[in-house]
């Protein structure tokens, strides 16, 4: 169909002769206080046609190990010693650690030889210039073509990404792609000149996941009709397990184990690995605590009941006759895309936003039953004093100028609850209760880890006795092997304080650790609702169905994407000149 | 687009009568008129006007009528024979006087404003691009003082060394042979051998504030993703650094122009009567003084229009250079 998939297969290289080498790196990055290395003596090789995924958390050097390969280091960071092989198909070879960042000879090699996708679409595309533009400018770089002829050949790369109308997608700016789009359009420019290695640095983390697994398979059948070699920055196990040859584990940058995936996944030697691959497979089940729980009454009145809430944003229906009921001591999931509604029902039942219709029956302690929908004033002071949200984002959703301690003390503080020596003390507990030590209550969120953020947040939460929690994605900025403690720390609350939680993340795994049952929700409709492992594995409504099927498996003997499907609303219009609209592309 | 210019445009009448209104009243609020003035400035030469010239004199600019008659006297000459009035002090049609002052004010104003861009903006850039080198250093030492030095007392001390050290006459922008002399080439050659001065001197501390500006937009679009992006496509750093976080730091010069176009007759007052520059600032002030209310009405009118005007031209401007306004 396209001019990839017309190129003769490369010459076969001689056997054991690799694409790239890696060794002994060393990435630092000087500080005032001394020189921090980034990546710490690392040593790989990939294979032409191989994919080579490099995981580890937030902080492990992934990412600067794929920076480093195109010297596209962040200032200051600099390569201090070890090798980067690049061989070429036509036998010669490069160090491009040897290289000047600012070189001829390495402008060469980027975006011709090695072409990168980064995490997030939208910004890694100018805002200002045309989709087209960008990825001309690359084929008129490097391959001297006219300008008619890369704009042809642009459309063609568009074509084989799967974009429709490509040549008038080629005249629209980045912000009018959807996200799948926009991630489709970076492939494109970076398979312009047809690289031998792609380095995709996280490049799904950003998507859906019934997008996520799109642009998986559009690379790697990228990847078996050109032959080239990827390598895969992830920090998802799943991910890993779904489509690489080989693994190399990274923590604190240096190399914690490395070798074919089938081998880090069923027989992981080093125990950082073990642990990494083990708070996947603790997402496949319930948590123990619950399981040590005793069965939830499904016959108390609900604490919460929601019915027919709508809510609108101009003409865009943000909650569509949305109706659900949360009992006493109960963990309601609501899972979704990204617009789906999911975190607008979240802050409707908080009154951040006013419904547009519908109503909010919530139960108050004394058994009285309030609207929350139509609260005003005082009666919506007290209510929300017993409706507390915990945000998604540890670092955005904590004053900077604040201490832990006025950070936590607030709420007590402005309802006029306590202050002074009471007040300290308080505090003080409920940073015990939430596993920090209160001996740090004077520090400044900065000197908090993201993990400890999110402690922080929750002992805001809880400070008030409130009786329900939203949390709003509350672990997904989080690494996984910090998520358990989180989630843990979250259950063992409503243990102790008889909470009920409204649980909205997009990570089923997490919903069916953490949840008793779940909601699901698609374009403000919620779809299906049901018990979590009901949904979770066995669901009715076809979205859901779809959404578990795109779900990637933390099992490398498991790849079988056949029963993989998207979900195709049936709508009466589906306009096919929309370059928004997901649902023309597979 | 085409709607939203023209529903700009009409929106523009109303605002122009209420603020010319206002400056009228504004002008007038001040206890007395220009006879007033007159009187007292002929006084001090010990003349002595009697009630009844001041009366006569009052009855024949107009002023004994009520402030609402004289202000649609003098809307309606504007509307229906573009007749601004006659300037008291001057004894000559409005419109003239200040014809004459804006064309200079408008040469000296752009000569400024592209030598501030000229060398602001390359400083600004290399200033974010070696972020914390010698260079940078030098230029923020350089823009502090450029911006913490009063230009009245950069244009007196220049004008002192450029006079004792120097032997150079260096105020106004025409030597005394030119300043009456109808326009010619020589005349031309006259200004521009003088221009430099005022130009510097009304550079140095614009280009410092720019230079500050430009090089923040620029740190903030330095490690934006995108430059990423290009940097890893193979482009050169030049190449990449001018179309891609230059293009998008410029944006907000362009929202400035909506004040630099007022700033034409208001700005620069002090330097323009320090260096004793024939611009339409010190006229402006002159002519509030004097309450010379036809004049002084007739230059806030026409800083009220260029206000509105700059405004429009650079949303406009915004939208054709930046997609996301254009097409959102």
């Amino acid at each position: 169909m396209t001019d990839i998939l017309s190129i003769t297969p490369r010459p076969s290289m001689a056997a054991g002769k690799t694409l790239l080498d890696v060794k002994n790196l060393v990435t630092e990055f000087p500080l005032r206080t001394g020189i921090f290395k980034a990546v710490n003596d690392i040593s790989f090789s990939i294979e032409p046609g191989k994919t080579l995924c490099v995981v580890g958390e937030s902080g492990s050097g992934k990412s600067v190990t794929a920076r480093s390969i195109l010297q596209i280091i962040d200032s200051p960071g600099r390569i201090a010693s070890g090798s980067i092989i690049l061989n070429r198909q036509d036998g010669t070879s490069v160090d491009l650690a040897r290289l000047d960042p600012r070189s001829k000879a390495i402008r060469a090699v980027r975006g011709r030889d090695i072409a990168m996708i980064f995490q997030e679409p939208m910004s890694s595309l100018s805002p200002v210039h045309t989709v087209g533009d960008q990825i001309t400018e690359v084929l008129r770089l490097h391959l001297n073509m006219s300008k008619a002829q890369a704009r042809k050949e642009a459309a063609e790369l568009l074509r084989q990404v799967e974009i429709p109308n490509p040549e008038q997608a080629l005249d629209r700016y980045a912000f009018q792609y959807s996200g799948g789009m926009r991630q489709r359009a970076m492939i494109a420019m970076a398979l312009a000149c047809k690289p031998q290695l792609l380095i995709a640095d996280e490049p799904t983390t950003a998507l859906d996941v019934t997008t996520q697994a799109e642009i998986l398979d559009l690379i790697k059948r990228l990847q078996q009709t050109t032959g080239m070699a990827v390598l895969f920055i992830t920090h998802d196990m799943g991910v890993v397990a779904q489509i690489a040859d080989d693994v190399l584990v990274m923590h604190h940058g240096v190399i914690k184990e490395y070798g074919p995936v089938d081998q880090i996944f069923h027989a992981p030697k080093d125990p950082y690995t073990k642990m990494l691959i083990g708070s996947v497979l603790k997402l496949e089940q319930k948590a123990e605590i619950r399981l040590a729980r005793p069965p939830l009454d499904t016959t108390a009145e609900p604490i919460l009941d929601i019915r027919n809430l709508s809510m609108h944003f101009g003409e865009m229906k943000a909650l569509n006759d949305v109706s659900i009921a949360l009992l006493p001591g109960e963990t309601l999931g609501i899972v979704g895309e990204s617009g789906s509604g999911k975190t607008t029902l979240g802050r409707s039942i908080m009154r951040l936003y006013d419904p547009a219709s519908g109503e909010m029956h919530y139960r108050r302690a004394d058994g009285r039953v309030v609207d929350l929908a139509r609260l005003e004033g005082r009666e919506l002071k007290a209510a929300r004093r017993e409706l507390r949200m915990v945000f998604q984002d540890p670092f955005g959703s904590l004053n900077p100028r604040m201490t832990v301690a006025q950070v936590i003390g607030e709420p007590l503080l402005v309802n006029g609850l306590s202050k002074g020596k009471e007040l300290d003390e308080r505090v003080c507990h409920l940073m015990d209760q939430v596993g920090l030590d209160p001996a740090g209550r004077e520090r400044y969120p900065h000197a908090f880890s993201g993990g400890q953020r999110q402690r922080i947040g929750i002992a805001r939460a809880i400070t008030l006795n409130p009786r329900i929690i939203v949390a709003d994605e509350a672990t997904s900025a989080l690494d996984v092997s910090v998520r358990f403690q989180v989630l843990d720390l979250l259950m063992r609350l409503q243990d102790e304080l008889k909470l009920a939680y409204i649980f909205i993340s997009h990570d089923i795994g997490v919903i069916r650790y953490m949840c008793d049952r779940v909601g699901v929700m698609y374009r403000g409709r919620l779809v299906e609702v049901g018990e979590a492992d009901k949904v979770c594995n066995n669901p009715d409504h076809p979205y859901t169905q779809a959404l578990i099927s795109a779900i990637p498996r933390p099992d490398p003997r498991d790849r079988d994407r056949s029963k993989r499907f998207r979900y195709i609303e049936p709508s009466p219009h589906i306009d096919p000149s929309n370059v928004k609209n997901r649902s023309s592309v597979r | 687009m085409l709607k939203f210019i023209i529903k700009r445009l009409l929106w523009m009448i109303p605002s122009l009568f209420a603020v010319s209104f206002l400056a009228f009243v504004l002008i007038q609020l001040p206890p007395g008129d220009f006879v007033t003035t007159y009187i007292a400035t002929l006084a001090s030469s010990n003349e002595v006007v009697d009630q009844n010239t001041a009366a006569a004199l009052r009855e024949r600019f107009g002023l004994d009528q009520s402030m609402l008659v004289q202000y649609l006297k003098w809307i309606w000459g504007i509307l229906s024979r573009g007749d601004f009035g006659i300037s008291f002090e001057w004894q000559q049609p409005v419109s003239g006087l200040i014809w004459e002052r804006m064309a200079l004010t408008l040469v000296l104003a752009l000569a400024s404003l592209i030598a501030t861009w000229a060398i602001a903006l390359p400083i600004g850039v290399y200033s974010a691009v070696k972020k914390y080198s010698i260079g940078d250093y030098a230029f923020t030492a350089f823009t502090f003082f450029g911006l913490s030095i009063p230009s009245f007392l950069l244009a007196l001390v220049l004008m002192y060394i450029a006079a004792v050290e120097f032997g150079a006459d260096v105020g106004g922008l025409f030597s005394p042979e030119y300043e009456t002399a109808p326009w010619s080439i020589a005349k031309t050659l006259d200004l521009l051998s003088r221009l430099w001065l005022p130009v510097a001197i009304l550079a140095v501390s614009s280009t410092a504030s720019l230079i500050r500006v430009m090089r923040a937009n620029m740190l903030d679009e330095l490690p934006k993703p995108y430059v990423t992006t290009a940097r890893a496509k193979g482009l050169s750093e030049f190449r990449l650094l001018i179309k891609y976080p230059l293009r998008i730091a410029l944006n907000p010069f362009i929202s400035t122009i909506a004040w630099l176009l007022p700033n034409l007759i208001s700005g620069s007052v002090v330097v323009a009567i320090v260096l004793n520059l024939p611009t339409a600032a010190p006229l402006l002030l002159q002519a509030l003084m004097a309450q010379d209310m036809y004049l002084a009405g007739a230059f806030v009118l026409l800083i009220c229009a260029l206000t509105l005007i700059g405004s429009l031209i650079s949303d406009i401007l915004l939208a054709l250079v930046d997609p996301r306004i254009r097409l959102e």
